[in-house]
């Protein structure tokens, strides 16, 4: 194996590991006698600069990403949607320390850092695995921070309660999912997603057939509890409740992206794989004639019907129960399943030209910035009040008219009001999945989606209703240290602008795909 | 030049925002000010392009990687109500005059509101349009939740659900005509010649004309307009009876027939005289009509009359377009404009004028107020008012209605009888309230004396607000040929499908 190809692959990911360490021994040596607020000033900004770092590595990065050694399987990809998908990861992360400051949940500052860039890590591993294997190893590295991260307000009763009610629910879906990679790896006899897919069209795998639905229905347990769709839904409420605010708005926005982007390798994987095949080969695609034997259509078909299930499932209660939350983290919660429900649709009718990974990136991106952005004010609100029921955001825009116009901003978005992000990100993911297809099916689920985020105002409503209708509770102040609210004034700045000018980082995506 | 009614309305929604929130005087002169250039510009605009047909204001690229076009452009229909928008605009300002609580924030979201309006009328890019259509809902809810009066949060989230459920029926349909098409275009113009297929058309038309008629208050979706009127401040219910009800009645001639004209052939089939969406949709503006106009005569809130009596009359206007002859859709244009004026002056009278000094809009509080004698002005304001809304000749609403009747009898003559019945009930509700709010004799004016204390004196920016509304509805009504030199020609090629 060459190590140095192996290197130039992983670039960022080393970068970050190193940063976590250098976070580690800066905080437990230099800055030990130190006062809390400098040793999160200094961690968040070791960290900061770590990920600047990697975002630096990317395009050093070898084009076409890494084979296995020996083969022409592809271990790691790199450039493309797995480019943009770890410029975001990386990029969020930068956010999310920067919601870091004033905190007190803890004193072991440095841990947290280390640990919410080790997290990244793994999803940076995530985003460019084309192995099951190495998707299985980057999934465990990015939960086990999770983990850790959510339970780290350790005074907190809750906290605990929600991280071991979030490992008990990943550890139990992890399992899920090395059950169908074991499938999947017995049906077709490789761990290279390009290999199963290729290996599922033959005549062995159309006579496992109902084999491969076993295996794909685990995985989609697997991959569902990642991204919180209906029915793995049940951690998220009870996580984002009990998790501090940075590691929340970390869970909600970079874990996702991170989990979207596997779903995007798998979509693609899926839909190109004849792709590069120059000599004629013998594969049987649907060859069971006589009745009543069901047709068989390899990967895609059935993986389609189980995204679909899912995405109508988390759309339709996600909305619903988003409706009866009296807690905001609760209700972001909720709102992030019927969000997930979305994507899940654009996934189910994925296109082989790169609109949809585009679309996809593009949506879930921006709804990982504006959810950072929801977090930071949720967190500023909950210091000054002590509490994050709807109640405590009762004239905010006395408190803090600053605070309440972000506020406004990023809930008016997540609802898809235009002219913010939100509504372009929902308009492109729509017109990408009927792009895809043009029939009634497709039709029908994306009037049932936009039925669905029609429904969500309400409930975005509720909460911006308490900030500018409702008289404050008590009139004092609410402060908020200057570097989170420059990140948060940053944040509601660029939903406006991307809203406004859609095109900036659909140009900026596109020029990934143009270089491969 | 247009196109700048649009930008200073935002920036000035930025400014007053921005402006400190304690020095009301400064904040009012300033929303005047942005207001009124709104509307001198809106006035230029109209003198410079009625004799020009279809004028493009502005075509950029705007998201080269889907066709969509930052396209400003404005026909003979866009400038009518590019104008109400002005005139309303500063007659709104006007009557808020009194407004203390956050001043600047209501004059933030009021210009929001103005902003997102112009931009409905101007655009002529599908996309873009709904932007500018979602942009103008949101602030409503803040407008009527914040300064609102009865119900303010009930009526405020209802006109707030009804209108997202609206666009969202909207969005699908431009979804859908987007990616039937094939055409990458969202423009206004490219789509309607893309050739959608007849079966497509069948569907997405009576999606897409709900949609909008929801907001245009068509029967029975109308519900949101009576609560959401009576809840909102008087500026607030003076733009959704005077501007926001027209941009659902635009939404419909606009993007819902003008893309999909094929949705009002015949099914082929008839049940009980109904055999098209244009029938269906004929039927429920007559039945709004009348239903509003009933309902208007036995209301107790004074408000609530005015409300369900914009119910009625925004009826013309969809009865007007489901003619689909030059003289009806002539006139509901026309009723857009006209309405627009004498509701917002009706809103006016009833909610600042004579709430604010009574705070009562009950009918049987203000019978024995005496206000004929007492506020003088409200009371003949409100005559006049009162019978430009019955369609007395001389006035806009006279002009409007006759040609929507006219085209109607055309079309169907029962559509003529029953909306003919509307019109008679729509003397009596006005009568009814004006007896009773202003000329009831019950009580003599010495127990008045005794019994009311003073009330406030009338200011001169009702007085302006009031003389304007009254001048511009005399005028179109005396000489209506301003506006439909403008409307006529912009209907005509509508009619002959090369409009668009």
């Amino acid at each position: 194996m060459n190590y140095a190809d192996l290197l130039r692959v992983t670039l960022p990911e080393t970068a970050l590991e190193i940063t976590a360490l250098i976070v580690l021994v800066v905080d437990l040596s230099i800055l030990r006698k130190s006062t809390l607020r400098l040793r999160v000033a200094g961690a968040a900004v070791l960290g900061v600069i770590g990920c600047g770092l990697a975002l630096m590595t990317i395009p050093l990065q070898a084009q076409g990403g890494l084979n296995f050694p020996g083969s022409d399987q592809l271990l790691l990809a790199a450039g493309g949607s797995t480019a943009v998908a770890q410029v975001g990861i990386l990029a969020l992360t930068v956010l999310t320390l920067l919601l870091l400051f004033n905190s007190k949940f803890t004193r072991n500052v440095g841990e947290f850092v280390a640990v919410t860039l080790m997290s990244a890590t793994g999803g940076l591993v995530i985003a460019a695995a084309q192995d099951l294997l190495v998707i299985f190893i980057g999934l465990e590295l990015l939960s086990l921070g999770l983990y850790i991260l959510t339970a780290f307000a350790k005074k907190s009763g809750k906290s605990a309660e929600a991280a071991m009610k979030y490992y008990l629910f990943g550890g139990m879906s992890a399992a899920f999912l090395l059950f169908g990679f074991s499938y999947l790896y017995g049906v077709t006899g490789s761990t290279n997603l390009h290999r199963i897919m290729l290996g599922l069209y033959t005549s062995n795998a159309a006579q496992a057939a109902p084999l491969l639905y076993v295996a794909l229905v685990m995985i989609a347990a697997g991959l569902g509890f990642k991204v919180a769709a209906v029915p793995f839904h049940f951690w998220a409420p009870d996580t984002y409740e009990g998790a501090p605010a940075p590691a929340a708005a970390f869970i909600a926005s970079v874990s996702k992206v991170a989990s979207f982007a596997l779903l995007i390798s798998i979509g693609t994987a899926a839909l190109h794989v004849f792709d590069g095949m120059t000599s004629r080969i013998s594969v049987s695609v649907g060859f069971h004639l006589q009745e009543p034997q069901p047709i068989y259509l390899g990967f895609q078909s059935a993986w389609m019907e189980i995204l679909t299930v899912l995405a109508v499932a988390s759309m339709v209660l996600g909305n619903l129960a988003a409706l009866a939350q009296r807690n905001v983290r609760r209700l972001l919660a909720y709102s992030a399943i019927a969000h997930a429900g979305y994507i899940l649709l654009a996934l189910a009718y994925f296109s082989r030209t790169p609109a949809s990974a585009q679309a996809v990136l593009y949506y879930i991106l921006t709804y990982g910035l504006t959810t950072i952005g929801a977090f930071g004010v949720v967190g500023a609100v909950e210091r000054a009040s002590g509490s994050d029921q709807m109640e405590a955001f009762a004239g905010l825009h006395r408190r803090n008219p600053v605070l309440a116009a972000i506020l406004l901003v990023l809930f008016l978005s997540l609802a898809g009001i235009p002219p913010l992000v939100g509504f372009w990100a929902k308009f492109n993911l729509f017109a990408a999945v009927l792009g895809v297809s043009k029939g009634a099916v497709p039709f029908a689920l994306v009037a049932l989606a936009i039925a669905m985020s029609a429904v969500s105002l309400y409930y975005y409503l509720q909460v911006l209703k308490r900030a500018y209708v409702t008289p404050a509770l008590d009139d004092s102040k609410i402060t908020v240290h200057p570097v989170t609210l420059t990140a948060l004034v940053f944040i509601a700045l660029w939903v406006v602008m991307m809203g406004v000018f859609p095109s900036i980082l659909q140009v900026w995506m596109q020029s990934f795909y143009a270089a491969m | 030049m247009l196109a700048w009614t649009i930008y200073l309305s935002f920036a000035g929604a930025l400014l007053e925002a921005l402006l400190p929130k304690d020095k009301p005087v400064l904040v009012r002169w300033c929303a005047l000010t942005i207001s009124a250039a709104g509307c001198v510009l809106a006035v230029l605009g109209f003198v410079a392009g009625m004799a020009h047909g279809r004028t493009v204001i502005a075509d950029l690229p705007w998201v080269p990687a889907m066709g969509i076009r930052y396209t400003l452009a404005a026909d003979g229909i866009s400038l009518v109500l590019v104008l109400l928008t002005g005139l309303a605009a500063v007659a709104g300002v006007l009557f808020s005059w009194n407004i203390e609580l956050r001043t600047n924030e209501f004059f933030a979201f009021y210009l929001a509101l103005i902003g997102g309006v112009y931009g409905v009328f101007l655009s002529y890019d599908l996309f873009l349009l709904f932007v500018f259509y979602e942009i103008a809902i949101v602030p409503k809810y803040f407008l009527i939740s914040i300064w609102g009066s009865t119900r303010r949060e009930y009526g405020a989230m209802k006109l707030a659900l009804y209108s997202f459920v609206g666009s969202a029926m909207v969005l699908i349909g431009l979804l859908a005509a987007y990616t039937t098409s094939g055409s990458r275009s969202t423009g206004l113009v490219q789509l309607a010649h893309a050739g959608l297929p007849v079966s497509f058309q069948m569907w997405a038309f009576p999606l897409v004309f709900i949609g909008f008629g929801i907001l245009a208050g068509m029967w029975p979706f109308h519900t949101w307009a009576p609560t959401g009127h009576v809840a909102a401040p008087t500026a607030a219910s003076m733009l959704l009876a005077g501007v926001v009800m027209k941009l659902g009645a635009y939404g419909c001639l606009r993007v819902a027939m003008g893309l999909f004209p094929r949705g009002m052939d015949p099914w082929g089939f008839s049940y009980l005289g109904i055999g098209s969406w244009r029938d269906v949709f004929a039927l429920l503006a007559v039945i709004g009509i009348v239903y509003g106009a009933l309902v208007a005569l036995v209301q107790s809130d004074f408000k609530f009359v005015i409300g369900y009596s914009s119910v009625s009359h925004m009826g013309f206007v969809l009865l007007g377009l489901m003619t689909l002859n030059q003289i009806g859709m002539t006139g509901a244009v026309l009723q857009m404009f006209s309405h627009g004026i004498i509701a917002g002056l009706l809103f006016a009278i009833v909610g600042r004028i004579v709430y604010e000094r009574t705070h009562t809009r009950q009918l049987a509080e203000l019978e024995p107020m005496y206000l004929s004698k007492r506020l003088p002005f409200a009371a003949w304001a409100f005559v006049i008012a009162g019978v430009a809304s019955m369609g007395l000749p001389g006035f806009s609403g006279f002009i409007a209605e006759l040609q929507v009747l006219v085209g109607s009898w055309t079309a169907k003559p029962w559509w003529t009888a029953a909306a003919g019945v509307g019109i008679v009930v729509g003397v009596a509700y006005t009568w009814r309230a004006m007896q009773l709010a202003f000329f009831s004799d019950t009580h003599s004016a010495a127990h008045i004396h005794e019994h009311g204390h003073e009330l406030a004196p009338i200011t001169w920016p009702e007085v302006a607000g009031v003389s304007m509304l009254v001048a511009v509805s005399l005028a179109v009504g005396l000489y209506p040929k301003i506006l439909l030199d403008a409307i006529e020609p912009a209907v005509k090629a509508i009619l002959a499908g090369g409009g668009q």
